[in-house]
């Protein structure tokens, strides 16, 4: 990224001005019904969210935690969790330059080939802003608006924007949905919102990255994308270079929504804090992402690749409501030293002739725990469905471990499935092989990988992918002798 | 300067300790093609594996050098890059990576190691392109990933393309000629003596006399139980297929006992 889309980025902290005023604010960890007025309070919101929230906080309390995952963590004392806090600054112990982070880090930027500038940014360096009288943003979200296209953080879109919040926000992943969806729909802080308008093809992709300051919304994100009738969108999550965050636990919710013919097409590469070679410490990272394909012909396509986190508990799934609509879900999902990731997807077929595809490739190193586990339900009236699932699992090491659960449910009788699955080691012959032809270890594994995961990787934008490719070369560092 | 220079060399696997190479001194000259013969389980593919680096055993006595350094001291990527090649016995798969790109990595990698220049996606094409007129390779097997889904034959003249790009000192060739039909190996044989010069080493390994037929050894020697027991030229081979490598191993062995009857007095 250049120097001028950073300076841009530092801006746009100061445009938004919030940051310096929740600076000052902080609140005392543990969740009740104060706290969500509280939080929403000081957005500003409206009385229908605040009962949004109220109402899925109440609905919260009802439930519990969720323990079918093939995940082990101590429990989480959801009391001892600050629900709002104010991005950490130089004043309350932020590291002051790039001297006070933690070398490893910077080593991983190295590697990455990730910009002196942004390297301040991710690691959470408190970057005095630079003032650029000319916003790339600007001339973004400019030429954005001219097509009618609407992209700007959760907040501000309850603001400008709050008959199209309020029309779509838990449409696809109700509030009461699950546990974790329950609790960010109660103390969500922000995320991203996107609009686009009939008949209008974004003609960039679009990118939380170019908001990288916004993106410390903190554990509770939510993201709303509307593709109207014949609209096509490209949204970019995340970030390749690993990002320091204090919050342990990240629950954020993604909903996508697909009117006829429309396209969403949704790629993530997470690389939160992984916890150390020895598994302490690391993000626990419990997504929910749905996206409902309304419209006839409508597509969406998940594409992940997620290398980051300790415990990952993720399956972005599809509605495919309209007639001929099309789910798709890409994934590579790594595991090394004690990181565990249990993600997968749902396909649930409901409109006629409803097609999906499903890629999902494992790779699990050191002592990592990796699962896939996916759910294709073929409705009664999705007559034609078909589902095509591909899951492979490479293991590198003996210490590690691969878990396939792929449940099928089928209750058309014309729908086809198909399921493929393998299970395949790195072994010492392909190494001495790569080896042989004069490849390090490390460049070696991170060829075999890759040569693993580029089904999925090819779905990625390009200049993603690349970035990606590198990545699970990095983040596999240190997995073979 | 001798280009490999292998000197009592001991080497047991590891996992169990059990010795393989029980003593094998062999010198290989710039220029010279050695075919090392022997029955099965005499140890060649050790030697092989050994001399290129290969996981799984220890060498207990003895060393190499390759053109005066320590061979076993180098890693194996470090003694790939110096110039030693290893055509393998049966060439690995590595699904999705294509052999075009993984050729140009591993040539850049070598090429970087000896100082010169990396090589750009023309030239390499360009150099791809020639080389694998050598060995009768198709295009089409250029852009599949490496060797999956490649016939016995096709791998084996991937593994010669390969030599041919990453030009090594010394190439070790671990029977090539095994698992080919006669045409397989005219092609692959070809190729190979396509890479003779003059300067370049070669030691062939093979159980049957035929490939040195179409690969002509300027020495010949049979590996028996760890130790080359009988050297000679390519007459030795034609004897071998002749009689077989019985009446070497009685040969050797009442040498041995000799030897061991001499050491008791």
């Amino acid at each position: 990224m250049s120097d001028a889309v950073l300076d841009t980025l530092t801006q746009q902290e100061y445009q938004h001005g919030f940051v310096t005023d929740i600076d000052t604010d902080s609140i005392p960890a543990g969740l009740s019904e104060d706290v969500v007025r509280l939080i929403s309070g000081k957005k500003g919101e409206p009385e229908w969210l605040l009962e949004w929230r109220l109402k899925a906080y109440r609905h919260w309390l009802t439930m519990t935690e969720p323990n079918w995952a093939r995940v082990t963590y101590p429990a989480i004392d959801y009391q001892k969790i600050v629900y709002y806090a104010a991005p950490k600054s130089a004043k309350d112990g932020a590291p002051k330059s790039l001297a006070d982070v933690d070398p490893e880090l910077i080593a991983m930027y190295e590697k990455l080939g990730v910009p002196l500038k942004e390297r301040e940014i991710l690691a959470g360096v408190a970057v005095d802003a630079v003032i650029d009288s000319v916003s790339v943003a600007t001339t973004f979200k400019d030429k954005l608006a001219s097509l009618g296209i609407i992209f700007c953080s959760f907040s501000e879109a309850v603001r400008e924007h709050p008959d199209l919040v309020k029309k779509y926000l838990g449409s696809v992943v109700p509030s009461s949905d699950n546990f974790f969806a329950a609790l960010n729909s109660a103390v969500f802080s922000d995320g991203s919102f996107c609009f686009i308008p009939k008949g209008v093809r974004c003609p960039m992709e679009l990118s939380t990255y170019f908001r990288i300051n916004q993106a410390d919304t903190g554990q509770f994100e939510r993201t709303l994308i509307v593709a109207e009738e014949r609209a096509v969108v490209s949204y970019l999550e995340g970030c390749t270079a690993p990002k320091r965050d204090t919050n342990q636990l990240h629950a954020a919710v993604v909903e996508l929504v697909a009117l006829d013919d429309a396209q969403i097409k949704y790629s993530t590469v997470q690389n939160w804090y992984p916890g150390d070679r020895n598994g302490k410490g690391g993000i626990y990272n419990f997504v929910t992402k749905r996206g409902k394909c309304a419209g006839k012909n409508s597509r969406i396509s998940w594409t992940q690749v997620e290398t980051g986190s300790a415990i990952t508990w993720k399956y972005p799934s599809c509605i495919l409501l309209g007639d001929g609509s099309v789910g798709e879900f890409y994934s590579v999902a790594l595991a090394n030293n004690y990181q565990q990731a249990d993600t997968g997807t749902k396909m649930i077929h409901i409109g006629k002739n409803t097609r999906s595809t499903i890629v999902s490739k494992g790779i699990s190193a050191g002592h990592g725990q990796n699962t896939y586990r996916g759910a294709v339900t073929i409705m009664k009236n999705a007559e034609g469905a078909r589902n095509y699932s591909q899951c492979d699992s490479l293991l590198i090491g003996d210490q590690c471990g691969a878990h396939t659960f792929p449940y099928i449910e089928v209750k058309n009788s014309s729908a086809t499935l198909e399921h493929e699955a393998s299970t395949s080691k790195i072994g010492e012959d392909q190494l001495f092989y790569c080896r042989q032809r004069g490849l390090s270890a490390e460049d070696a594994v991170s060829l075999i990988v890759n040569g693993f995961a580029k089904r999925v990787l090819k779905e990625l934008p390009m200049e993603f992918a690349v970035e990606a490719q590198k990545l699970l070369g990095v983040s596999l560092e240190g997995s073979v002798g | 300067m001798n280009l490999l220079e292998i000197t009592n060399l001991h080497a047991a696997i590891e996992e169990d300790g059990t010795e393989i190479l029980k003593g094998i001194d062999l010198v290989i000259r710039p220029g010279e093609v050695h075919a090392l013969m022997g029955p099965n389980g005499s140890g060649k593919s050790t030697l092989a594996h050994v001399l290129s680096g290969r996981p799984g055993y220890t060498v207990t006595q003895g060393g190499a050098l390759f053109q005066g350094k320590d061979l076993l001291a180098m890693p194996a990527e470090i003694r790939a890059r110096e110039g030693v090649f290893l055509a393998f016995q049966y060439p690995v798969e590595i699904p999705g990576v294509s052999n075009t790109y993984f050729l140009r990595t591993a040539v850049n990698t070598v090429r970087k190691h000896r100082g010169q220049p990396e090589l750009d996606a023309i030239d390499f094409l360009a150099l791809l392109d020639e080389k694998a007129k050598l060995v009768e390779m198709e295009e089409s097997l250029l852009n599949r990933s490496v060797n999956e889904g490649f016939s016995g034959g096709e791998k084996k003249r991937n593994e010669v393309l390969q030599m041919a790009i990453l030009d090594p000192k010394l190439a070790i060739l671990d029977e090539t000629d095994s698992g080919l039909d006669i045409d397989a190996l005219r092609i692959a044989a070809a190729g190979v003596n396509a890479l003779r010069d003059g300067a370049r080493g070669m030691l062939v390994i093979t159980h049957y006399q035929r490939l040195l037929d179409y690969i002509v050894p300027d020495f010949v020697h049979v590996l028996a139980d760890g130790k080359i027991v009988k050297s000679g030229d390519k007459n030795l081979a034609k004897e071998l297929e002749a009689k077989g490598y019985s009446w070497i191993e009685k040969e050797a062995g009442q040498a041995a006992s000799a030897a061991a009857g001499a050491g008791g007095r």
